[in-house]
């Protein structure tokens, strides 16, 4: 007995010893020199792989290139501390949190050349997330629609209002596609808004009368929803496992070419409905302790340039906030307004903003009641 | 000179694992009590600190037991809790009668294919738990391998739906969590004196009383070695729930995870951790004391 008790103060006190070491650590200054590497953290399938390699040649800096398929997931990496990335691409009502939260550091616009790419408008809608974009700049924006089979959904419901969230929120609508299937995606304040603007009232509301008229809504439809998934929903419209997707434009983008690679006849389609709809930007930001920042910064600036976007969204089908990119981009992109929409359906979406704690907290509980239907 | 060798060594022995057990059990079940008592904010990280320093001296110290209230408030934790319990105990169970004969087929063969048939039970483990849930997966669906071939075969006319069901997730658990059943109880059987049997047949013991007045006696310990194994993770259990069942069918882990990435509110998640922690302790001891009872009574 007495040997496991001395073992276990001896343990102890090594334990002691490792943390106050691990205090002393953080004092230790950074070295004067980078080295030639650069930690970029992305959401998956959001880049053309051979601009990294590009991007390599030109620099000589080496990109550890790694990918996160949430939000949630990246926040919470950044939260803990010492993430050790150099760059990463939060969306914009997480990004805002974020700032508030001191998880970022400014932008060295003098070494952002190329941040006169970026089209004015969207500019101004993300300044509503980062106040005179000091944080962070926009890599893509997208909204959330209705994504569907083309055939399926004729089958299913001839007449179907496939410009409209009705699809979804309308049980009469949405019963007739149970069978074939359908998902809403697992991204509360996104989904709750566009229930919001299905009903006419104000998407960003925090008011709790709103809040219970959504719920209301979303436990009525409950029955008919199969899934409620924000990743593998793209792969499943494309072979055919389900018929209707509460989804992001450029994922059903991606799902419409693998469903052509697939060529089992499956035919996709994207709409943002006539209600209006949410945007998202996905947002370039350097972690206040990112190891690299220089480098940082070019990776960044070379993003932004003119040649790269157009690469870049060609093959990631979401829109460019890059204005001096657009003529160059593949046409079928440019010109399909679901995703480069035209003013008059530009001016009806409203950008997802931050909500606070509280109503966090709220909108999680019902969350959980509509997933689980009680 | 030769006791004291003999004493650093029993210290090193005991030491190591001892070590390992306060490096990463006890510290980390003692950050994260830490956390379940402080308060959310916005910040890195994510929750205020218990202790208030200046000077190098103690201000203040910030208890907050409301994240614990706060579990009782909403019927959410408790029905979450309870289903957990229910599922992990239904799996236990489904494992142990699944697993009982396979230990004892294993055992009592002959010594040359036991090896064999013991790597034909770890053989899954060679690929990673996740990819396997996921060949659950395709096999399952609706557009999948099960009912494709149901449908080609004609025996069905429209996809059975397994996906999202009760009996994908317990199919899913007590696939993953099979051998942990067997390979306890099949140490256990593995061991037992096959003269005892004979002896039972000779006093007249039929084969199935043999089995049930001696066989299962002697096996009790590696029947809770192997439902501890069994029933503790599956009560955490995040994975296969979230990839199989369905989505009102909600355990601990999954309430867990919610309150951790979606809520960002890292006390309330700790606090959720600590109480799982409490309601495992319970059967814990129980199957503890039972199996001090069992091997009291050999």
């Amino acid at each position: 007995m007495p040997i496991s008790s001395r073992a276990l103060a001896v343990s102890a006190l090594a334990l002691l010893l490792a943390a106050c070491g691990g205090k002393k650590s953080e004092t230790t200054p950074a070295p004067a020199a980078e080295e030639a590497v650069v930690n970029v953290y992305n959401w998956s399938d959001y880049i053309d792989t051979t601009v990294l390699e590009d991007f390599t040649k030109e620099t000589g800096i080496k990109v550890n290139y790694d990918v996160f398929d949430s939000n949630e997931l990246l926040q919470t990496k950044l939260l803990s501390g010492k993430s050790g990335y150099d760059v990463v691409v939060p969306s914009g009502s997480f990004l805002e949190k974020q700032i508030q939260a001191g998880v970022f550091q400014k932008l060295d616009k003098s070494k952002l050349a190329n941040l006169a790419n970026i089209d004015a408008a969207i500019q101004t809608a993300t300044a509503k997330h980062d106040a005179g974009n000091e944080h962070a700049v926009a890599y893509f924006w997208g909204t959330s629609g209705v994504g569907y089979n083309i055939d399926k959904v004729k089958a299913a419901m001839p007449n179907a209002p496939v410009n409209s969230f009705a699809m979804f929120y309308d049980p009469k609508v949405i019963a007739n596609f149970k069978k074939c299937g359908v998902t809403i995606l697992d991204a509360p304040d996104e989904v709750v808004a566009t229930v919001l603007l299905y009903l006419g009232r104000e998407p960003m509301s925090e008011k709790a009368e709103d809040l219970a008229a959504a719920e209301k809504v979303l436990l009525s439809i409950r029955p008919f929803v199969r899934e409620i998934k924000s990743s593998g929903y793209l792969d499943d419209l494309a072979n055919g496992e389900i018929c209707l997707s509460l989804g992001w434009s450029g994922d059903v983008g991606q799902g419409k070419s693998r469903a052509e690679e697939a060529g089992k006849g499956v035919k996709l389609q994207y709409n943002i409905p006539k209600e209006g709809a949410i945007q998202f930007f996905d947002m370039l930001a350097i972690p206040a302790d990112a190891p690299h920042v220089g480098n940082a910064h070019k990776f960044i600036n070379y993003l932004l340039s003119k040649d790269v976007a157009i690469k870049n969204t060609n093959f990631v089908r979401y829109a460019s906030p890059n204005a001096a990119a657009r003529d160059g981009i593949d046409p079928a992109i440019t010109g399909d307004a679901n995703i480069y929409p035209t003013p008059e359906v530009a001016a009806k979406l409203s950008p997802n903003l931050a909500r606070s704690q509280e109503y966090t907290r709220e909108l999680t509980r019902v969350w959980t009641r509509f997933k689980t239907g009680k | 000179m030769a006791a004291r060798g003999l004493r650093l060594g029993r210290l090193l022995v005991i030491g190591v694992p001892m070590g390992w057990l306060l490096l990463f059990f006890l510290a980390p079940f003692l950050i994260d009590f830490k956390i379940s008592l402080s308060e959310v904010r916005l910040a890195i990280p994510p929750y205020a600190p218990l202790l208030e320093w200046a000077d190098g001296k103690l201000v203040a110290l910030h208890l907050h037991l409301t994240n614990y209230r706060y579990l009782f408030t909403d019927s959410l934790y408790v029905s979450a809790y309870g289903y957990s319990l229910k599922v992990a105990a239904v799996s236990t169970v489904l494992c142990l009668l699944l697993g009982y004969p396979m230990a004892l087929g294993i055992a009592r063969a002959e010594p040359a294919r036991r090896n064999l048939l013991l790597m034909l039970v770890i053989l899954p483990f060679w690929t990673s738990f996740l990819l396997r849930v996921y060949a659950w997966m395709g096999l399952l669906r609706n557009n999948g391998l099960i009912n494709n071939l149901l449908l080609w075969a004609g025996v069905i006319d429209t996809p059975i739906q397994m996906m999202q069901t009760d009996f994908a997730v317990y199919l899913g658990i007590v696939y993953s969590y099979l051998p942990f059943m067997i390979l306890p109880l099949y140490t256990n059987l593995e061991k037992h004196d096959g003269t005892l049997l004979e002896a039972a047949a000779d006093l007249g013991a039929k084969p199935l009383a043999a089995f049930l007045r001696v066989t299962l006696p002697l096996s009790v310990p590696g029947i809770l070695a192997g439902a501890l194994l069994v029933f503790i993770p599956v009560v955490g259990e995040y994975v296969i729930p979230t990839l199989l069942g369905r989505p009102d069918q909600l355990m601990i882990g999954r309430v867990l995870s919610d309150e951790f990435f979606a809520n960002r509110d890292w006390p309330v998640a700790s606090a959720v951790a600590m109480l799982m922690l409490l309601l495992l302790v319970a059967p814990i001891v129980a199957f503890q004391r039972l199996q001090n009872n069992a091997s009291e009574a050999r």
